[in-house]
Formats: C-alpha cells, structure tokens, sequence
C-alpha cells in the first residue's frame, strides 16, 4: 500500500464514519426523545421500572390482546406514550384489576413482571388529589373515590376533621395510602367534578423519596439521644445521657418556649 | 454487455437471443404473475389472521389463531414467535428478555435459515408492498433515481443499530422501525405513524430506486446474513440461458444476480436474493427455477460430471 493509497484509505474511513456519526445524530434523539411517556400515561400492571420497561417491550401488543375490558390501548406515534408501547389513561378507561391479570404473563419479553400474580400488588401509579376542588375536601358528603376503590378502606382512608367554615360539620378528608394503593385509577373515572379531582400518575411524578443517609426519624428505629441529645425528652428515655442540648434544639420544652412558636398556644 | 462477455460463457450462444413478452392470455398472464400473486396472498394473509384473531377473536381448535404483532406473537395460543432482530437489538441493550421471546426468536430464525433469510422481506414484510407500488409507479413514470448509495450501505445500518442500542440502552430500531409501525398500525389502528410509511413511498418513488428495501434497511441485511444458509434457492441452468439479461432487469436488488456467479455455483447464491421470483417468471428460456440447494449442488455436479466425459 503506497502512502497515497494509505491516505485515500484514511480519509475514506474518516468519511464513512462521519456519515454514521451524522446519521446517528440525527436517530439517537428520535429515540431518545421518544423514549417519555406522558405521566398519566399508565403501564400495564406488573410493567419493570419505566426505564427497564421501554427498553424490554417489545411492543407486540399482545397484553392488549389479553385486556377483557379494553383498558390497555397500544401507543401510535405522537401520543401519549412512546409509539408501541401499552399504556391506559384512567379518566377514559381504569384497570379493571382480574384477579387472574391475563396482561401479564402473554408478555414475551419480561417488561411484564410475571412475579405478579395478585393483583392487589399491582403498583401502576398513585393517586394525587387537588384539595382546593375536592368536594369532600371543601365539606360536601361525597367520598366517590373511597367507596369505588377496588382496595376498599384501604388504598384510600377518610381523616375526618372537624369543618371550621360552618363549624359544626366533620370534612371527611380522602388520604391515599401508597402502601396499598395498586394505581388502577377507578377512583380518577368516578369523580364528579368536571376536571378529575382525584389524577393517578405514575410514581416517579408524585412519590418522594428519602435519601439514603436520611435518618428515618420517630420510626422504629428510632433513637432519641441522636437527634435531640441533651434535652428534656433524651434524658427522660436516657437518664444515663449528660450531653447537653444543641442550641436551638430545646427550646420546645422551655417553659413558654412553645407560645413563641405558636402564638395563642398554652404553655 | 461487457458483463456478459465476461461471464462463463457456455459453448454454444449463437441462438438468436428472445426477450420477455407478456402473453395475451389471462391464463398466460396469471402463470407470469404467479409468485406475485402468492406473496400478496401471504403478505395480506399474515396481516388478516392478526387482525382477525384481534378484533373478531378468530380461534382454531379452540385456540386464538395469531395474537401479537410481527414483532411478537402466538400461534394458536402456545407457539410463541418473535423477531429475531429485536430481540438481539434487547441483548445488544443489556437487557435480557423472558424465554418466551428467545425461544419466539429461535422458531424464527430456524425458519428463515432454512427457507432464506430475505424470504421475510419479499414474502411477508408489509413495507414490501409500499416499496413495489412505488418501484412500479417509478417505472411508469420513468423517475430517475436522485443519488444512489452502494447496496452494502445496510450492512452499515445494522452495525449502527446494535451500537446504538448498546449505547443508548434501549432496541435502536424498533424504536424508529417504519416496517413495525406498519404492521402494528395495520393491526392495531392506524395512527400518526403512517406518515413513516408515506415516507418510504416517497423516498422510494423520487429519490431513490429501491432506496429503502434494497440499501438502507438494517432488518434486510440482518435477514441478508441469515440468508446465506437458504435451502431454497433460484437455480440457474447455464446451457439454456442467452444472457438476454431480462432477469437482471427485473431483479429487485442490486447485485444479486449475476451470471458469472450463477454459471460458476448453478443457483443465485447471495444471502440477499429474497427470493421474490419475479426473475424466473421473465425467462424466456425458463432457465431459472426455484429449487432445493441440495438438488441444484447434484444436479449442477452430475451435469458437469457428465460434461467432462462427453
């Protein structure tokens, strides 16, 4: 190979892989981009990790098959799920929870988790509810969505409070309880108000989450002379403990320590 | 011409060289348009048991007929089948997919070894469709191509698609695949994505001839590489044949036939020859068939056996 033959050849690779370069610029974002499902856009139950999922569905559809009540609809391009993919909008049409969960185990690939055989562990979203609309929330007697709920007084609880607007009525408050709350959205199809009050989203747009080196504070584990050492509470449980108190930490057990804080508040 | 001359030329060519005519006959005309006539059937047949095993919940013995898409399906409700090329796109991702869709992949993929790789794209593809409609209307209208880039080009499609799924973490190309949202349009309601089909149709009509099924497709040359083991093939008969080079004209992929190779081996050997037919139904000297390799490997070595003690 001569030295210009050499170069022809060098300068022909760089070329071709300019072109791939080129090409690939332009495909990694058509994927990439594509690769968002709207947060009410809910996966199947049993569905990985959204990103696990995108990556395993081999968006054949056969889930969608499988869904008796045409919950499941398969994604076309430009809506509200990357195109292929199975999602369902619980305002239109929830999860009906089988008990059997026929979606899952027709799924060939794994991005439904055939682990999931009740269905009551089923997490496909949760639920966010919109206090300043929320009849029940503004004193009205309506509780659509715990009574709906499949995870009957479960998923969604009542806080009954007292009303201070007429002051003589109980609000009988809708808490969801993510520990049993399976996400099917019923709750979402069956409130009144013209705007669904009550939304189910998948979790990464609602959950929090600690941090890792998060203290998990009056927990089970729980230990008082770490967080408050040196004051009245710590040397109660920990008579042993002569710490003394962080400044600043003690001040609520100071007398009339707690009517600065909160004014009208009896010592 | 000059690839003629090039080529093993048979000792006696001084036949007066005949060209493909068209009959006048129906009979005659659905005898040419035979091969045609059954990869439609199959094409649309295939798409007809999705839908209608979906929407209508057509069964046979009591079983769902065909559940899923190209990508993935069931037959009969226990014999899983998927796309072979989607599913390495998920192992080139890092993604391990469930038996179901390996064991789908596997059924496939022996299929296609035994009856030739790019079987898929002439007999059962949808795009295929598109990609012929368009190559036909080019020819009516006698549309020359803009640019052409060379048939390997594909090769190059399917390295960067298993990079990009390497990379990006998720299958490169069922992601963009015009040929999946085809079919799953066609399945499952037809949506926005058509307008990647309508684009293929375009690219195919004005820009390039068989610009998409012939260079660009990265599931053709998966299915291409495939193809190299095909147990059927197009075999060629070199004493019958005049060069006339009519097949050659009708070939839809570039640089699949050539007659030095078809002399020498006795059939059409690259992995990309899809297997369309539309070459042997324009022979004027019906030196073209398709056949069995291991008849043709006999058949050509037995002829030539024959040939040397004559």
């Amino acid at each position: 190979m001569s030295a210009i033959d050499r170069r022809q050849f060098l300068i022909r690779t760089a070329q071709m892989a300019g072109v791939a370069a080129c090409v690939a610029a332009v495909w990694s974002p058509l994927v990439r981009g594509q690769a968002h499902a709207a947060a009410h856009a809910l996966r199947p139950p049993g569905a990985l990790p959204e990103e696990d999922f995108m990556a395993l569905c081999l968006k054949c559809g056969q889930c969608v098959k499988a869904c008796p009540f045409k919950t499941l609809k398969l994604a076309t391009v430009a809506d509200h799920a990357p195109t292929g993919t199975p999602y369902f909008i619980a305002r239109e049409t929830p999860c009906e929870m089988c008990v059997d969960v026929p979606c899952v185990p027709v799924c060939p690939s794994g991005a439904l988790d055939r682990s999931l055989t009740d269905i009551t562990k089923a997490r496909m979203g949760l639920p966010v509810i919109d206090r300043e609309i929320c009849l029940s929330f503004r004193g009205l007697r309506c509780e659509v969505c715990y009574r709906v709920c499949p995870v009957r007084g479960k998923a969604i609880t009542l806080n009954i409070v007292h009303n201070e607007d007429t002051n003589r009525h109980a609000r009988f408050e809708p808490v969801i309880n993510s520990e049993h709350c399976t996400g099917c959205g019923i709750c979402e199809k069956a409130c009144p108000t013209e705007e669904s009050s009550i939304r189910v989203l998948r979790h990464q747009f609602v959950q929090g989450k600690l941090g890792e080196h998060y203290s998990p504070s009056l927990g089970e584990d729980f230990k008082i002379q770490d967080i408050r050492q040196g004051t009245d509470i710590a040397k109660e449980l920990n008579p042993g403990d002569k710490r003394q108190a962080a400044p600043g930490v003690g001040y609520f057990n100071q007398p009339g320590g707690r009517e600065g804080i909160i004014p009208g508040a009896k010592p | 011409m000059t690839e003629k001359q090039e080529g093993m030329v048979s000792p006696q060519k001084n036949t007066a060289v005949r060209h493909f005519q068209m009959p006048d006959t129906l009979a005659g005309k659905l005898r040419v348009w035979r091969f045609l006539i059954a990869r439609r059937i199959v094409q649309v047949g295939v798409l007809i048991l999705f839908i209608g095993t979906l929407q209508w919940g057509w069964t046979l013995f009591n079983r769902l007929v065909l559940t899923g898409n190209m990508s993935s399906s069931r037959l009969l409700d226990i014999i899983p089948l998927s796309d072979p090329f989607a599913v390495l796109q998920l192992i080139a991702s890092l993604h391990w997919p469930h038996t179901d869709a390996l064991i789908g992949a596997a059924i496939v993929l022996v299929f296609y070894l035994l009856v030739g790789g790019r079987v898929f794209c002439a007999w059962t593809c949808p795009v295929n469709m598109v990609a012929d409609l368009a190559g036909w209307v080019r020819e009516k209208l006698g549309i020359r191509s803009l640019f052409i880039v060379p048939s390997k080009t594909r090769y190059w499609a399917l390295l960067l698609t298993l990079l990009l799924s390497f990379i990006l973490g998720v299958a490169a190309f069922e992601w963009v695949s015009p040929i999946a949202i085809m079919h799953r349009e066609l399945i499952y309601g037809i949506g926005l994505g058509f307008i990647a089909v309508l684009g293929i149709f375009i690219f195919d009509l004005l820009i390039m001839a068989r610009g998409w099924c012939g260079h660009l497709c990265p599931l053709g040359a998966f299915w291409s590489i495939v193809g190299r083991t095909a147990q059927i093939r197009v075999a060629f008969d070199d004493a019958s044949c005049t060069r006339c080079g009519d097949c050659v004209k009708e070939c839809p992929e570039p640089s699949v036939l050539s007659f030095k190779e078809a002399a020498q081996h006795g059939m059409v050997r690259s992995g990309e020859c899809t297997n369309c037919g539309k070459c042997i139904v324009v022979c004027p000297e019906n030196s073209l068939s398709f056949n069995l390799r291991a008849c043709i490997r006999t058949c050509s070595s037995s002829q030539s056996a024959h040939g040397s003690t004559s």
